[in-house]
């Protein structure tokens, strides 16, 4: 199963300022588990110690926040597109 | 000149230059503006705001911007009036009304736009652009217009059509978003990765506009002649506009211009959106996201980004926060409009609406002295109001049609 992966600005140095990758995974968690491996310290952005999703870190799976699904266990289907997006935002 | 000195993350306080950068890129957490309040306090006293334009920036000391701005709409310095007749329905001690349906678009967000431009400019940022509910709109497309900026506002597409009109009419660039604002907010926080040339006032810039809801505390503060008041209550939408009328009251005391005095900041919600509400409820520290369903499309932000913060700000404050129905909302804007003359949009419903509640359950004391934040106005969301106003009855042009009219509705003689 291969996503697309929308990066924020603020996670661009880690992707050698790509804003898009394709990353394997059946699930966000593995899909962020993936983007570690292709790019290191990863995961420490987006997961806290306990692996929640950061509280100022927003996810959507084709336009969807994962947190209305089953937050990282949502499952993925091929050729979606997840965005994170800093919650900082609006209002 | 200004006082800042740059921006520090408010979740782990790494330091950040002052430029158009909104979030830590270490913890993704909101930059704030640092400011040499010492310095502050050696400059600014009672006399000298008192001597400046009456707008926010009698207050630019205190504002993270160089100088005032050379073309805007000069907003703030809204009428603080009392409000007896409604105070005395409410079964309320000392009633005040920060009346901001008067700032040059009808909303608080003048203000707010008022320091991100200004800002913008300094930054040499040419596109002033935002995610808007309809009343950032009207500012952005104002503000913009008069400042010879470019500009992209952002909205729902099933906004009200008076906000569209409102905007589209100063002829910048209005996309209409098939969604709700949470969708419109994702979009342009996006954006703002892409095109970081642009001014987005509530993404990029957001730590200096989100300042200029500080003014709303500095104005009460000076117009109850340099006092603070008891208890206020604010509309919550992102959170963004309580949490900084609480910083805006606790700078007064640290630069001296007013004693030191406990706040008490109570929130409003609409029911059809109270992701913050529900959580202050549950006393719990997880704002789980909402789609909104609320006649207060202003207020209608179901993912709010500083609810956390308005959370804490309400409980570490002894405040409390209130939801109300779509029903509540239209009866408060009718009750303050016959009590006190002013006309609010929905979001002014709703925290009139919260303030009758919360007196109800005895949450506002008699004693205190309290003021309601009245953020926009009533003209900008006439269609909500639909059958619930009309005339009181229809007659042929004559006086004896008049008389009999008049007595049948029990009208006065």
């Amino acid at each position: 199963m291969s996503v697309i992966v929308r990066i924020p600005a603020q996670l661009r140095s880690l992707t050698g300022g790509a804003g898009e990758v394709a990353v394997e995974g059946a699930t966000v968690a593995e899909v962020f588990e993936g983007l570690e491996q292709a790019h290191p310290g990863m995961r420490e952005r987006l997961l806290d110690e306990d692996g929640n999703l950061r509280r100022f870190v927003n996810v959507f799976l084709a336009d969807e926040d994962v947190r209305f699904l089953k937050g990282i266990d949502t499952p993925v289907s091929d050729g979606q597109t997840l965005s994170v997006v800093p919650a900082v935002a609006g209002g | 000149m200004g006082f800042v000195q740059g921006l520090v993350c408010r979740e782990c306080h790494r330091a950040y230059p002052a430029e158009a950068l909104h979030v830590c890129d270490y913890c993704f957490g909101p930059l704030e503006v640092a400011y040499d309040y010492d310095a502050i306090a050696a400059r600014v006293t009672k006399e000298r705001i008192g001597a400046g334009p009456p707008s926010i920036w009698r207050y630019v000391d205190l504002l993270p911007v160089a100088g005032p701005a050379g073309a805007d709409l000069n907003p703030g310095f809204t009428p603080l009036v009392r409000a007896d007749r409604l105070g005395a329905e409410l079964g309320l001690g000392e009633l005040w009304l920060k009346d901001d349906t008067r700032n040059p678009t009808g909303s608080f967000k003048d203000r707010v736009v008022g320091v991100a431009l200004t800002k913008a400019r300094e930054l040499g940022l040419k596109v002033a652009a935002c995610a808007s509910t309809g009343n950032l709109a009207n500012a952005v497309a104002a503000a913009a217009a008069r400042a010879g900026m470019e500009s992209y506002v952002f909205i729902p597409a099933n906004l009200e059509r008076v906000k569209v009109a409102t905007t589209a009419v100063f002829g910048g660039h209005l996309v209409a978003v098939e969604g709700n604002y949470d969708d419109v907010n994702r979009l342009c926080a996006e954006l703002a990765s892409d095109r970081p040339e642009w001014a987005f006032v509530n993404v990029n810039i957001r730590p200096y506009y989100s300042e200029g809801s500080k003014t709303l505390a500095f104005e009460v503060a000076e117009q109850l002649g340099w006092q603070l008041p008891d208890h206020v209550v604010v509309p919550i939408a992102s959170g963004s506009q309580l949490t900084k009328i609480h910083k805006g009251f606790g700078e007064l005391a640290k630069v001296g211009l007013v004693e030191p005095h406990p706040v008490r900041v109570s929130g409003a919600q609409a029911l059809g959106c109270s992701p913050v509400a529900t959580a202050f409820a549950e006393g719990s520290d997880t704002i789980r996201p909402v789609r909104p369903d609320t006649i207060a499309k202003s207020l209608a932000i179901g993912n709010p980004a500083d609810g956390w913060y308005a959370l804490e700000v309400v409980r570490s404050s002894g405040g409390r926060i209130g939801a109300v129905s779509d029903a509540e909302i239209l009866e408060a804007i009718s009750l303050l409009a016959r009590t006190e003359g002013i006309f609010a949009e929905t979001a002014g419903g709703v925290t009139i609406a919260t303030l009758a509640k919360l007196a109800a359950e005895g949450a506002i004391g008699t004693d205190e002295r309290v003021v309601a934040y009245v953020t926009g106005n009533g003209l900008k969301t006439v269609e909500a109001l639909g059958d619930a106003v009309g005339p009181s009855y229809v007659i042929p042009p004559s006086l004896e049609a008049f008389v009999a009219a008049d007595r049948a509705a029990g009208g006065i003689r």
